[in-house]
């Protein structure tokens, strides 16, 4: 039944990127009267049946904001639980038998790595290495990060480069041309991958948190009601159908531009 | 109440074309919706309001509504300024102003400096704006200061990057509330920065359309929000 739907969806544009903001985990949990930890764990499965669906319609890249900066500030024994859960899975992406694998995703982590502890940061790299020639569909996980932050890295990995370039070419600082944008967008962490076509929020909040701010400034928002681990196949196609219908118009901008 | 409250005004185009008028009643539609969008800000306390005037990216509109949209501006600072002194609203300007007509610069030069000391309503009108833009003209500034070895990149910082934007101009450059009508669900390259925390609000109602009632309906959405700003509650 989801074959001739996606089929049916296919006739029209299919997004390239779409944007998660995965909302909610832990209102889900409180709804179930569940602990939080349960919360995380049933929106990791909904992240990877998005995956799949995804996968299945076409779409080439998925981004999911897991963990931001401002994240840290929870309590302790929370951020040590999501890092907890973030380490197991990330193991678990290793598998032969796991999603990762059967269906050719290849993973990023995306962010500032550094302020992850020791085994996270080591299995993360291992993920995104073992993970590398898979090409069916990219899976950008943001952990750590913040747009604002990703923005700063780029700005300072800039100036380093510039300098580099003037150091080892001996020429004069006085020559050098001014930062562009493609000078930003080379060093943005998300520089793997193009920007989103759709970027989803649910659980109803409707603002950006820090996340994607350079790169969805033209991009579609749905900010469905359902808490992330409630999130289905309806949501899906309901934001592909929105973005279908804006599609000619972004088409039209985008030439112009 | 939020402080700080920003504006898509979209659907002036769509607002004349429903009703088989030409565009320019639309902008003009458009107009007065947004003079009773400033008396609405002065009587609900908000202290800074910013609009989307007009995107970089509007440039690509037939030259014929673009001069007609330029022709509207003039007249409106020409005809206005008395009551935005008379209102003690002060005006900013953001985005860059080079391109536009050179009538219409000094005229937004003359209201900028006139009334910088006004202090009701701060009203920061975003013409020729890119959010983009407004980012990398801010690293740009700081990548002259580390050419001029003021400081290090590593010291390059959030804070270093916020001061440097067109939204300096403002204590609060982070508007609270950011409102769209017409029903497009997009930032249009709007404000990049300055909305990472920013509660969005968007509306079918056509620009032309905003009064009072939808207004309300924005701050009541706005109320009902719970900002945690990553953190707990």
């Amino acid at each position: 039944m989801r074959k001739s739907l996606f089929r049916i969806l296919s006739v029209g544009p299919i997004p390239n990127h779409i944007a998660f903001i995965l909302d909610g985990n832990r209102r889900y949990a409180k709804k179930r009267n569940l602990n939080e930890g349960m919360g995380y764990r049933a929106g990791f499965l909904s992240l990877m049946t998005l995956c799949k669906y995804c996968c299945e319609l076409g779409v080439k890249y998925v981004t999911i904001y897991a963990f931001s900066i401002d994240n840290f500030k929870r309590k302790p024994h929370e951020v040590d639980a999501v890092m907890d859960l973030m380490l197991e899975k990330i193991q678990g992406m290793l598998k032969e038998e796991s999603i990762v694998s059967q269906y050719g995703v290849r993973v990023y982590f995306i962010g500032n790595l550094e302020l992850l502890n020791e085994h996270v940061r080591q299995a993360a790299v291992k993920a995104m290495e073992a993970t590398s020639n898979n090409d069916k569909i990219v899976l950008l996980i943001c952990v750590a990060y913040t747009s604002t932050d990703e923005i700063v890295h780029a700005a300072r990995e800039s100036c380093e480069a510039k300098r580099a370039r003037v150091r080892s070419s001996g020429a004069r600082e006085g020559n050098e041309e001014e930062l562009k944008v493609v000078d930003i967008e080379r060093h943005m962490y998300m520089g793997v991958a193009p920007d989103p076509d759709i970027l989803v929020r649910t659980s109803g909040e409707t603002r950006l948190s820090n996340f994607l701010l350079w790169q969805t400034s033209n991009c579609v928002l749905y900010s469905p009601r359902a808490l992330w681990p409630e999130i289905g196949l309806r949501h899906l196609v309901w934001a592909v159908l929105n973005y279908q219908r804006v599609f000619p118009l972004l088409e039209r901008r985008r030439k112009q531009m | 109440m939020p402080n700080h409250v920003a504006v898509i005004m979209d659907g002036n185009r769509r607002w004349a074309g429903s009703r088989n008028f030409p565009i320019v009643f639309g902008y003009e539609a458009g107009f007065r919706a947004f003079k009773r969008l400033i008396e609405l800000a002065c009587n609900w306390g908000i202290g800074t309001l910013t609009v989307f005037a007009f995107s970089s990216e509007n440039w690509c509109r037939p030259k014929a509504e673009t001069d007609l949209l330029m022709g509207l501006f003039e007249r409106i600072l020409r005809f206005e300024l008395e009551h935005f002194m008379r209102e003690n609203i002060r005006i900013s300007l953001i985005g860059d102003a080079t391109k536009l007509p050179k009538q219409l610069q000094s005229l937004l030069v003359d209201a900028v400096e006139a009334t910088q000391n006004n202090s009701r309503l701060h009203l920061i009108v975003a013409a020729n704006y890119s959010g983009r833009s407004d980012v990398v003209q801010a690293c740009r500034k700081i990548a002259f200061k580390v050419k001029d070895g003021l400081i290090d990149p590593n010291d390059i910082n959030e804070y270093l990057v916020e001061r440097e934007l067109e939204t300096s101009c403002t204590d609060f450059p982070h508007p609270d509330l950011l409102i769209r009508t017409s029903g497009e669900l997009r930032m249009s390259n709007f404000l990049l920065w300055q909305l990472a925390y920013t509660e969005l609000y968007f509306t079918n109602a056509l620009w032309p359309d905003f009064g009072e009632s939808e207004f309300l309906e924005a701050l009541c959405s706005f109320q009902q929000r719970q900002r945690r700003y990553g953190g707990n509650l």
